[in-house]
């Protein structure tokens, strides 16, 4: 039988929020993570992430098994990022714009394409128990994983190893910080960032698919609620570091899981504002790390948005 | 005020009509009608808009009928536009702009230029002193949903705590969150109703999170108000919780767990207006309805219904079909303790008050503000 | 090398003065045709007529004078939140949360307007828009402030601000400000007949935020091209760091576009309330501001030519019923063939200075 925790509901509420909703920051904030290391920037997520929930969940429908959705979403994704890679390497493109033009399309795209797929229902990812341990079913109820999670988190320290020790890391790193010394050692910046810009495409379309296959769980048009483009705010958050993200997003996630969570404990009035923490917390601490006079600490060089 | 008005006697109302034809407007019998449907969000969300789509579908399969629908169509200029382009374009002379937020101003600013234009508002209040007379408002006491779909979650809650998902403070989501709670209360006085606003109509994150903290707090039977309740309803169905549909019939989304849900009955509706005009009658400016009126129906009751619970579903229907209905009877108070009906005072479905109500009664925990 | 000497002898001052101003008209405008191709090829995979899509959106937008006003009705807006773009994108900052300014620009003039209903109309309209621009001016103008002083992301910043403001907004709507009469649609208090800014006598019904945008954006357009503000702001554009060593007043200039900017986005919302709405409420969160950053983006940061770039999106989006009804296609379509366009015409950017037909200083030359 579920006990009364009081107050407790809440930092338990946090938790399991944290957990459920942070895996889609989690892997989008890594593939934006990923593509701006490189030097370039991708505000089209958004649009990535929408396209991959709704073709994950069509493929997953289709075929009857969610992990191919996530492939699916995933190499949708991919389809998506090479695209803006190679728009990109056009002299005088600018990756901003072009960013928000390609969300446009992904989502144009998602919406159209997603229309006979609101109805049905496919199958869900299924998720892992950790709670076994505990006689609280809140707490049991929290601690329902997903093995996207789990994936993530291992994705966060893959991707920190790999920039700090594997080739491919340093590579990355360098054409990230300058065009220009990469040429020098022989390396093709256009290369690099049109595979990095594809494996963040990939990233955001299994965060999308993430959405629509286990939390909410269903695919329609006002599934996200602006993850992808949050995941640029978190990335620059985070300080361009993996595991910073790791605690970003889950940040964000325990955050988002703050406002529902207050009303059930009687704090019933100015919701919209609780329901804004999440943004206020960042938008803080973004002014207490920053600094004038020089770009931020950890910024690759190459990058437009903080030159 | 205004007249109660069921199908039946919309019907008859409309024959008598036809044969005086001497009102001003469209008097004349059309022998093809072009109808316009107007949504706010996607007419397939398993809730607000499907219900209504449902009932344009109906008026689709009737002869000599056009029906023109759009979707996604937001409260701004963009509605305006939507409604005039469907008259100049396309020759339609009925209009359901179905989204609440389309009447003040939108409707009232384009109504007034097409004066052979009927525009049928859903949810709004039209008054003969205030707005053009070929605008009409009609809509239906789903509230006594809520309270049948109360009633099931009265018998099936264990925890004496069943929950609400609610969008906005707006007087017709609190008539739901009342009718739900003081339905359980006919079945047990103790039972409490746990309410989260979640401050926007379509939200999917937040209203799953939203969900999840009821469950927390214990809450096992779970209903909404929101556009589209299948997020509310898998994310409940989840976590172990009975649900109660809104809206349309979501008993797919959670078969086992479904007890039943408050429908909009659309159809009935839709085809007997579309007929009256098209035998060149008029509609009423205000026409309200309930379950008794076929305004509002109720899905078919699910598998975990204890004979108890459909015993008591059925009798209190059967009150309802009676018509006049009170959900709200005195003694109650607020839950803030502020008197609402002294004893012996009630507001029958039907009673204009309920229409701009403000407060959550005793035993609902949530504020409305 | 002789023809070009004697191109250059017979029309020397002309050709080099409108020839590289052709290249900005016929890049775009050929971009436009490409982008359009492409989507009519979209069409045809899906086994539907573009002839009928194009003929079913020139009728829709541009084809009779219920489609013009269709179109020029969405206008307003879209100029303003424009504008709340470009001006800083000519210090090379980029903001994207006009929409955050949008909306409490709408509810500062709606209150404003609840205060001074006593007062003439004249006067009231005056303060509306004067609380409107303040408010979006200081919520835009904040972040370029936080730009120069703590050394924020204009853009990141920008987004989390809008998001801010949105829940501000309906906190403030649904609580302190509303009408409790406002039943199933929380609002302020509704604007007296006095308060609401009326058509302009143009023969078609079209509010008066569609003028004072063109005014505005043929301001800003003198401001940025004709004075040594413009001139300084084009110098820090640039590099903002840079710019800030060589001791340019780029603080001074940072915070006053951001706020200029967010005073333009503060009228959209403006308008959008006294014209339109007659009240605030959450009808002010309509995705404005997201659609100005394509608008200035397009435009490529030239106010003017902000306004053809407004009218054809507006255009666009004014065709999207008719395409659901008459052809049965979602309402996404429309999302499809404008992010279809966007992508050419910002790839198309990369033509500039590339095409030889536009540089009459290398005709005939190396070959």
């Amino acid at each position: 039988m579920t006990e009364d925790l009081g107050i407790w509901a809440v930092p338990v509420a946090m938790l399991g929020g944290a957990i459920r909703v942070s895996t889609p920051f989690l892997f989008v904030s890594l593939g934006e993570c990923l593509t701006e290391r490189s030097g370039r920037i991708n505000l089209g997520l958004e649009g990535t992430l929408v396209f991959g929930a709704m073709a994950g969940y069509a493929i997953a429908f289709e075929s009857g098994s969610a992990w191919i959705g996530v492939v699916a979403a995933a190499l949708a994704g991919a389809v998506f990022g090479l695209f803006h890679g190679w728009l990109c390497r056009f002299k005088g493109v600018n990756d901003i714009a072009m960013g928000i033009a390609l969300m446009l399309l992904g989502l144009g795209l998602a919406f159209f394409f997603g229309k006979p797929y609101i109805q049905p229902v496919a199958p869900d990812l299924p998720a892992i128990s950790f709670g076994w341990w505990s006689e609280i079913p809140q707490i049991r109820a929290a601690l329902e994983v997903n093995a996207l999670f789990i994936v993530g988190i291992l994705l966060a320290f893959a991707m920190a190893w790999m920039f700090r020790n594997a080739a491919l890391g340093l590579r990355i790193r360098v054409v990230g910080d300058s065009a220009d010394a990469a040429r020098a050692i022989g390396l093709s910046p256009n290369r690099v960032r049109l595979w990095s810009t594809a494996a963040g495409g990939a990233f955001a379309g299994v965060a999308g698919a993430y959405l629509s296959l286990y939390y909410p769980g269903s695919w329609n048009e006002g599934l996200s609620s602006g993850q992808g483009l949050m995941a640029v705010a978190l990335v620059i958050f985070a300080r361009w570091n993996p595991v910073m993200c790791l605690f970003a997003a889950l940040l964000f996630g325990a955050a988002g899981a703050l406002g529902p969570a207050l009303q059930t404990v009687g704090f019933t009035s100015g919701y919209y504002l609780f329901f804004a923490a999440p943004y206020v917390l960042t938008l803080v601490l973004l002014i207490f790390t920053s600094s004038p006079g020089k770009a931020m600490e950890g910024a690759p060089g190459e990058l437009s948005i903080t030159k | 005020m205004h007249t109660k008005l069921n199908r039946r006697s919309l019907l008859a109302s409309s024959a008598a009509l036809g044969a005086a034809a001497m009102l001003p407007g469209r008097t004349l019998a059309a022998d093809n009608l072009t109808v316009g449907f107007i949504y706010v969000g996607p007419k397939d969300d398993f809730g607000y808009n499907q219900a209504h789509a449902e009932g344009a579908a109906a008026v689709k399969a009737m002869a000599g009928v056009t029906v023109i629908e759009e979707e996604n169509v937001p409260e701004t200029v963009d509605v305006q536009s939507t409604m005039e382009s469907m008259i100049q374009f396309d020759g339609a002379s009925l209009l359901f702009p179905t989204s609440f937020g389309y009447f003040d101003p939108h409707i009232l600013e384009v109504a007034p230029k097409y004066p052979d234009v009927r525009f049928q508002h859903a949810a709004g209040l039209w008054s003969a002193d205030k707005h053009p007379m070929t605008v009409g408002s009609y809509f239906g006491y789903i509230g006594m949903g809520q309270f049948l779909n109360g009633i099931t979650a009265g018998h099936a809650t264990k925890t004496k705590k069943i929950g609400f998902v609610a969008a906005k403070p707006i007087p017709q989501v609190l008539l739901n969150i009342n009718s739900f709670l003081l339905g359980a209360r006919q079945v047990d006085p103790e039972i409490t109703c746990q309410v989260i606003f979640t401050g926007e109509w379509s939200l999917a994150v937040k209203e799953a999170e939203a969900t999840n903290a009821l469950a927390d707090q214990g809450c096992d039977v779970i209903t909404c108000h929101v556009d589209g309740p299948k997020v509310v309803m898998e994310t409940a169905a989840a976590r172990g919780s009975y649900v109660c549909g809104y809206h349309a019939n979501q008993s797919p989304l959670a078969p086992e767990m479904y007890l039943t849900g408050a429908e909009w009955n659309w159809a009935d509706v839709y085809t007997g207006m579309v007929k009256t005009v098209m035998e060149g009658g008029t509609i009423d400016n205000f026409v309200r309805g309930g379950i008794a009126d076929g305004f509002v129906k109720m899905s078919p009751l699910g598998p975990a219904v204890s004979d108890a619970a459909r015993a008591q579903f059925e009798a209190t229907k059967a009150e309802i079909m009676k018509g006049g209905y009170s959900v709200i009877k005195g003694p109650l108070k607020d839950n803030s303790g502020n008197v609402i009906a002294a004893e012996g005072q009630a507001f029958a479905e039907d009673d204009i008050a309920l229409e701009s109500m403000d407060y959550l009664v005793e035993g609902v925990i949530g504020s409305t503000s | 090398m002789s023809d070009v000497t004697a191109s250059r002898t017979v029309f020397p001052a002309a050709l080099s003065i409108w020839v590289p101003r052709l290249e900005a008209v016929i890049i775009p405008i050929g971009a436009l045709v490409v982008g359009l191709g492409l989507f009519a090829v979209f069409l045809l995979f899906l086994g539907r007529s573009p002839v009928d899509f194009f003929a079913l959106v020139y009728k829709a937008g541009f084809g009779t004078g219920f489609s013009w006003k269709n179109t020029l009705s969405r206008v307003a807006p879209l100029l303003f939140a424009g504008l709340c773009v470009a001006l800083p994108a000519r210090l090379g900052l980029v903001v994207i949360g006009g929409e955050g300014a949008i909306a409490l620009g709408g509810l500062a003039a709606a209150v404003m307007g609840v205060w001074s209903g006593a007062l003439p109309g004249a006067i009231g309209l005056i303060l509306m828009a004067a609380a409107a621009m303040v408010i979006g001016g200081a919520w835009i103008g904040a972040i370029g402030f936080l730009r120069i002083k703590r050394g924020v992301n204009e853009t990141i910043a920008s987004l989390l601000m809008a998001y801010i403001a949105i829940a501000l907004m309906n906190h403030l709507v649904e609580g302190a400000f509303r009408d409790p009469a406002s039943l199933n649609k929380p609002s302020t208090a509704p604007l007296p007949d006095s308060l609401r800014v009326g058509d302009m006598p143009i023969g078609i019904e079209v509010h008066w935020g569609l003028g004072i945008g063109v005014l505005c954006c043929f301001l800003c357009w003198i401001l940025l091209d004709r004075t040594t503000i413009g001139f300084a702001a084009r110098v820090a554009g640039g590099n903002i760091r840079a710019a800030q060593v060589q001791s340019l007043p780029v603080g001074k200039l940072v915070i006053g576009f951001t706020a200029l900017g967010g005073s333009m986005a503060g009228l959209a919302g403006y308008f959008e309330v006294t014209a339109t709405h007659g009240a605030a409420n959450a009808s002010l969160v309509v995705g404005y501001g997201y659609t100005g950053i394509l608008v200035a983006f397009l435009a490529r940061h030239n106010p003017i030519a902000i306004i053809p770039v407004a009218v054809l999106l507006a255009g666009f989006e004014a065709s999207s019923g008719l395409i659901q009804r008459r052809m049965d296609l979602p309402d996404a379509t429309i999302l499809v063939m404008q992010g279809i366009v966007f992508v050419v015409l910002l790839l198309s950017e990369t033509l500039y200075g590339r095409l030889r037909i536009f540089r009459p200083d290398l005709w005939g030359g190396k070959a």
